[in-house]
């Protein structure tokens, strides 16, 4: 497949002459399942905070699908098909797993809709479905505030793929996970990433091994390189930045 | 067991449980305004107390506002401290009809105070009683969705939007305090010497009617804000109010959601004002009172936040407090309810009704020398090892 779902060129973003972003050109095929890493401070967030319309452009554009998107707002981007997990899980505490997903799930989002309409049978099924899936039916129906930090992740990334969004943009998603976890959600983005685009930003360098096949390494607002995980590891400029202080990281 | 028929157990165990509570609550309403309606009045009169009647049914028209600002502050996290607006409105629009009950050519009395000979062309329409009724709360509801819409849409939240409440609060207080020749200003309007259906407003059959409305439309309108919140509209309220930017990543736009609830609670403000007004005899700007906007706060504070039961419960309490505190010494309420409100946000956070959450029932159950009952997550209860050890305790 080479039609492109997601195309960002001559992107910046600057906040009070600080340019988070800078000059930054990008693309993603659709079926893609791309990594993005780089140190801290790279503007992988507020990458992130643009494609999902939270931020505006300073200058250049994000097109998806073929549309640029700077006209649209949060909600209208995420009904065009584009879903965001983020660093910390967010879901909503005072609901159960099951109305987290249902919400997220709805066909229809506009108030009477919501006033009035029930789920669908469909609508429960999907959601039963990714209850299982993320592993989650014993839990269904007690509030979200009492699940652990990693069932939470786990519930956003259902919430995620509930939306039946085109492109998951999924923010740190094994953080604070334990080894066991981190594999489950790999092993759970892989299976997604048979029918969705997916754009994971992680710092965790054995996951990104785990699920990676293209990788594009951000640094100081900018693309630095991309490639297959192999390429990158042996790619000196990247090796200076990002996998060098890796080490002093781990001296710590 | 297999873990699939685990699974489908829990599952079964769980959706019924959420459809059982409601035939039980309907029955309850329908009681307690049945109560209200018949056996509470007649108690009173014979106990010699006639004149708490009429409190009563005013202090049931306020709970319906504090049910609309339960809505909004308890589920949705916005606090208006202008809802005296809406309160007012629906006052006024009711008042305005009962002036109107005269013979044909004349207008009211207090339009000769200022020289004032033809009937304001905004009077027209309340001479129906069909759009009085419309009015009494779609005024409020429109002003209300006007109001919510620019500050929604901007996102302006939080303090901000409290603040921006108060501010329309104080103009409205001031058109309508200054407006003697459209509503004769600061005096407001009379309806106790207004006609009602062959009978003057004051008289007791009307009264008992207003009453009989008041409860009426308490129990309606905790219906209708039960049903509203225990849907979806419901969760995607409560998500409002937890986290509003995700639920716009989630594709929702929260304006169009805060717009209709906030105009859902101005209805009920509106509704509550119209009964108050004809139950006390009178509507001024004075309902439009900062303290008196920021008290419908406070009624719900009392009484619980997010329950509605609460809200409704915390009006009648505070009020009867108010009344029975004030008869007995009139300079001590302020100091008493300001007490009640550091009260109940130091000590008592959720409230009245929240004195009677989960974990104050196993303390009292534990007091009682009832054995104590755990709840844990489900999964650990079919833990053949944690069942072991419950039944074979190690000390």
């Amino acid at each position: 497949m080479s039609e492109k779902i997601l195309e960002i060129e001559n992107l910046t973003v600057s906040f009070d002459g600080f340019k988070a972003i800078n000059n930054l050109n990008f693309s993603m095929n659709a079926g893609e399942l791309r990594v993005v890493i780089g140190p801290n401070g790279a503007g992988k967030t507020t990458f992130m905070d643009v494609i999902t319309g939270k931020t505006k452009p300073t200058t250049g554009q994000v097109t998806f699908k073929g549309k640029n998107l700077r006209p649209y707002s949060e909600h209208q981007i995420a009904r065009m098909g584009i879903g965001r997990k983020f660093q910390t899980p967010r879901v909503y505490q005072k609901l159960t797993p099951r109305e987290n997903l249902e919400l997220s799930c709805a066909a229809s989002k506009n108030v009477f809709a919501s006033f009035l309409g029930r789920p669908a049978a469909g609508e429960r099924r999907t959601i039963a479905g990714l209850l299982e899936t993320i592993g989650l039916v014993p839990k269904a129906d007690i509030l979200a505030e009492l699940l652990s930090h990693g069932e939470k992740q786990r519930l956003e990334i259902g919430m995620l793929v509930a939306q039946s969004p085109d492109l998951l943009l999924v923010d740190e998603p094994v953080a604070g996970l334990t080894d066991e976890e981190t594999e489950n959600v790999g092993n759970l983005l892989l299976a997604l990433a048979e029918s969705h685009s997916i754009m994971v930003i992680e710092h965790d360098m054995e996951f990104v091994r785990q699920i990676a096949r293209q990788v594009t390494v951000l640094h100081q607002g900018t693309v630095l390189c991309e490639g297959t995980m192999d390429e990158i590891q042996n790619d000196p400029k990247v090796i200076e930045v990002y996998l060098g202080t890796e080490e002093t990281e781990h001296v710590e | 067991m297999t873990a699939v028929e685990t699974k489908s157990q829990v599952q079964s165990d769980l959706t019924p449980r959420k459809r059982k509570s409601l035939l039980p609550e309907i029955m309850t309403v329908v009681a307690l305004a049945l109560l209200l309606i018949f056996l509470v009045p007649a108690l009173l009169n014979a106990m010699g107390q006639g004149s708490r009647v009429n409190q009563l049914g005013r202090f049931v028209a306020l709970a319906i506002a504090a049910l609309g600002i339960d809505l909004i502050w308890g589920y949705t996290g916005m606090l208006s401290l202008g809802h005296g607006i809406f309160f007012a409105l629906g006052g006024y629009a009711l008042a305005m009809h009962l002036q109107l009950q005269l013979p044909a050519g004349q207008i009211p009395d207090f339009f000769n105070l200022y020289g004032v000979t033809e009937l304001p062309l905004f009077w027209q329409p309340f001479y129906s009683l069909p759009f009085t009724v419309g009015a009494i709360f779609i005024i409020p509801m429109v002003v209300a969705a006007v109001l919510g819409y620019l500050v929604f849409r901007n996102r302006i939240r939080g303090v901000y939007f409290s603040i921006l409440t108060q501010a329309a609060l104080i103009v409205f207080f001031n058109f309508f305090n200054g407006q003697q020749k459209l509503i004769n200003g600061t005096n407001g309007l009379k309806t106790d010497t207004a006609q009602f259906f062959g009978a003057l407003v004051s008289d007791p059959r009307n009264q008992t009617v207003f009453f009989v409305l008041s409860v009426v439309f308490l129990a309606l309108g905790y219906a209708f804000c039960r049903w509203l919140t225990s849907g979806r509209l419901g969760r995607l309220l409560v998500a409002i109010r937890d986290d509003e930017p995700r639920v716009r990543f989630s594709g929702y736009d929260p304006t169009w959601y805060k717009v209709f609830v906030f105009a859902v609670s101005a209805g009920l403000a509106g509704i509550a004002g119209a009964l108050y007004t004809v139950q006390s005899g009178i509507i001024t700007p004075k309902a439009m009172d900062i303290a008196f906007s920021i008290e419908m706060v406070i009624w719900v504070a009392v009484g619980g936040r997010a329950t509605l039961v609460g809200a409704a419960l915390g009006a009648l309490i505070v009020n009867f407090a108010k009344t029975l505190l004030s008869e007995q010494y009139p300079e001590f309420w302020l100091f008493f309810q300001g007490a009640l409100f550091l009260l109940v946000v130091t000590v008592l956070p959720g409230g009245f009704l929240g004195l009677l959450s989960a974990e104050n029932l196993l303390w009292l159950r534990s007091r009682l020398g009832f054995a104590p009952k755990l709840s844990t997550y489900p999964s650990l209860e079919e833990d053949l090892e944690v069942q072991h050890e419950r039944k074979n305790p190690r000390n």
